[in-house]
């Protein structure tokens, strides 16, 4: 029985707390190395696939790996406080060992379909944080890209996700526009203000562009509308779902949308393929 | 054919049972009949199949996969795999059979469950033949025979002799290690029972149930039917149905502190459950109705989709005498057929 059963979990350590809004938090995770040292990751995986983190006798849960795999040096996971392991993760320190296992699932097709694309972002709340591995894996291929627009929202500016990694990096890059909006006017804000279905329809993107989205349920429903009103077909827009997962590997039955398994299938899909199954999600 | 008379079975089980562990349907008093360890003097089950089916062998109801130390802030995985001993499940029924060839498309497929696998690898499957099938029985629908069982290796009763064949080298190997006990014997009387068992199959209230309503590209149009309404507004979401389903798979992993480590246990589970699919944010089923309908469409349409077309049901029919409010698999198809 020496077998690796994909469900015995390797131990990661935390060695990065970042507080990025009041209720996200980016964890980076280093592995154990044979020598006892701590470092590197613990597997590589390709932008948009995800991992099973968990405490034992707390709980286990899928979460989307934020870090490009072009970083070496670490993963990294931004998680939103909302259950009881997350808030149990919330409450970690720096150096409290995890659970990890994975990398689960599909990926956004950076390597076949997207390359070459002028591509656009658009983002809601915590929804960057699978965007941000396809980001930085393209702002380290930059070459393989054309343009390259990020349009990212969130309640208030306190609750942009990944805020000062925008302002000193993505914004200062050639070729990358970034486009910020919060919800309601506050103060210290002199941005564009909106929720951002209808910013996108103001900014009036080329219809040349393929686009990867991800955020709240309701975002991204209006803003699939906004962008077929503008000419875009379904099948030049990706997104990443997340349903509950126990297994991650497509046997313990509980995240397909019809035949398909969010954990195995995606959790990356195209919209002209999601319109083939219910709407159970 | 190599044969035993009925009343040298028990020197049989005994025979088994000296070198492996062995298991056989036998009646509780209440009479239903339910898988035992075999222990001299238990008499095989008249009855034609067990209450619970003989899934739990290879997935049972409950089972440690890992344990874990916490320390501090360290945590010590523990793997608490090890190499399953060797057993036999004897009279296995056609229908339960099959269900292995379902549950190891998804327990075998990549990546390979090794828990499941270390039972399988281990475990000889002996079916036993019907002779008579019950009113709820509809295997026929799924294709399959239940005078010609599946299984490693395969016995039938003609009422005087219990006859014996394998189906794989397992199966070769479970008849070789009992051959001193076996004779050859006439088949004749034995060729009478299963063409009398054939004809009663034919007569099955159930025999014409077809699956042709569900093959090809039929998802969204039975997602959408508006019968589910009507089919689902009495279940209770008791989960019944899936407990003694012989092809049910669904499970959770839950993790108990037992004071002194953590323990991490696979449990079967229900998408008949209200908490089935509930996250921190919501749940993307929150009526029975669309519980009901994932677990039917499951079987008859999403697992077909992903498996050549092979349906998740084998016509047990335990369903069919346990939902408490008598609705059941059969009477889906039939209202899902019906344009």
């Amino acid at each position: 029985m020496n077998a690796n059963d994909t469900l015995i979990p390797h131990i990661g350590v935390v060695t990065d707390i970042r507080i990025d809004t009041p209720d996200v938090k980016t964890f980076r995770v280093n592995a154990i190395q044979a020598d006892g040292t701590v470092s590197g990751k613990v597997f590589e995986h390709m932008p948009g696939q995800c991992a099973m983190l968990s405490i034992p006798g707390v709980g286990e849960g899928m979460f989307s790996i934020t870090s490009s795999p072009t970083n070496k040096d670490f993963m990294e996971f931004s998680i939103k406080k909302c259950g009881c392991l997350t808030t149990w993760l919330h409450a970690m320190e720096v150096g409290q060992q995890i659970t990890i296992r994975g990398p689960y699932g599909n990926n956004f097709p950076v390597e076949t379909e997207l390359k070459g694309k002028d591509l656009l972002f658009i983002a809601g709340g915590i929804g960057l944080a699978p965007l941000r591995s396809v980001i930085n894996y393209v702002r380290d291929n930059r070459a393989n890209y054309g343009d390259v627009q990020i349009v990212y929202g969130s309640r208030s500016k306190d609750d942009l996700v990944d805020y000062q990694e925008i302002l000193d990096e993505w914004m200062k890059d050639d070729g990358i526009t970034v486009n910020l909006t919060i919800d309601r006017e506050q103060e210290g804000w002199d941005g564009h203000v909106g929720f951002v279905p209808n910013y996108v329809k103001e900014l009036n993107p080329s219809l040349s562009k393929t686009v990867l989205i991800c955020g709240p349920p309701i975002m991204i429903k209006f803003t699939l509308a906004g962008l077929k009103e503008l000419g875009f077909t379904e099948t030049q827009v990706y997104t990443t779902m997340e349903l509950r997962m126990k297994c991650a590997v497509g046997k313990c039955g509980r995240c397909n949308i019809g035949d398909k398994y969010v954990c195995k299938d995606g959790p990356v899909f195209r919209f002209d393929q999601l319109d083939e199954l219910p709407d159970e999600y | 054919m190599l044969k035993i008379s009925l009343e040298n079975l028990g020197r049989l089980f005994d025979a088994v049972s000296e070198k492996q562990t062995l298991y056989i349907p036998t009646d509780r008093e209440d009479g239903a009949a339910e898988y035992r360890k075999y222990e001299n003097g238990m008499k095989l089950s008249r009855n034609l199949n067990t209450l619970r089916s003989a899934k739990d062998f290879f997935f049972p109801q409950t089972e440690n996969l890992a344990d874990f130390k916490m320390e501090g802030k360290k945590i010590e995985v523990i793997d608490i795999r090890e190499e399953s001993e060797d057993f036999v499940v004897f009279g296995v029924r056609a229908c339960d059979a099959r269900s292995f060839t379902i549950l190891d498309k998804v327990f075998l497929s990549e990546p390979v469950d090794s828990y499941y696998k270390n039972r399988r690898d281990h475990g000889t499957i002996v079916t036993m033949a019907c002779s008579k099938p019950a009113e709820t029985c509809f295997c026929g629908t799924f294709g399959i025979d239940p005078t010609a069982p599946e299984g490693d290796a395969a016995c039938w009763s003609d009422g005087e002799s219990v006859f014996f064949k394998a189906n794989n080298e397992k199966g070769q190997a479970f008849i070789d290690s009992v051959a001193y006990l076996l004779e050859d014997g006439d088949t004749t009387k034995l060729d009478e029972v299963n063409a009398k068992t054939k004809e009663i199959l034919g007569k099955l209230p159930l025999a014409n149930l077809s699956t042709e309503a569900f093959g090809g590209d039929t998802l969204m149009e039975h997602f959408r039917s508006e019968k589910w309404a009507e089919l689902s507004e009495s279940c209770l979401g008791c989960g019944t149905c899936t407990f003694v389903c012989p092809t049910c798979q669904c499970y959770d992993i839950k993790d108990f502190n037992t004071g002194h480590g953590i323990k991490r246990f696979r449990c079967w589970d229900s998408c008949m459950y209200s908490d089935f699919t509930k996250m921190a944010h919501g749940n993307i089923r929150n009526s029975q109705l669309e519980r009901f309908r994932q677990r039917f469409m499951h079987k008859l349409v999403y697992f077909p989709s992903n498996n050549n077309g092979e349906f998740g049901c084998v016509g047990c029919g335990r369903c069919l005498s346990k939902c408490p409010i008598s609705m059941n698999i059969v009477k889906v198809m039939k209202a899902l057929e019906v344009k």
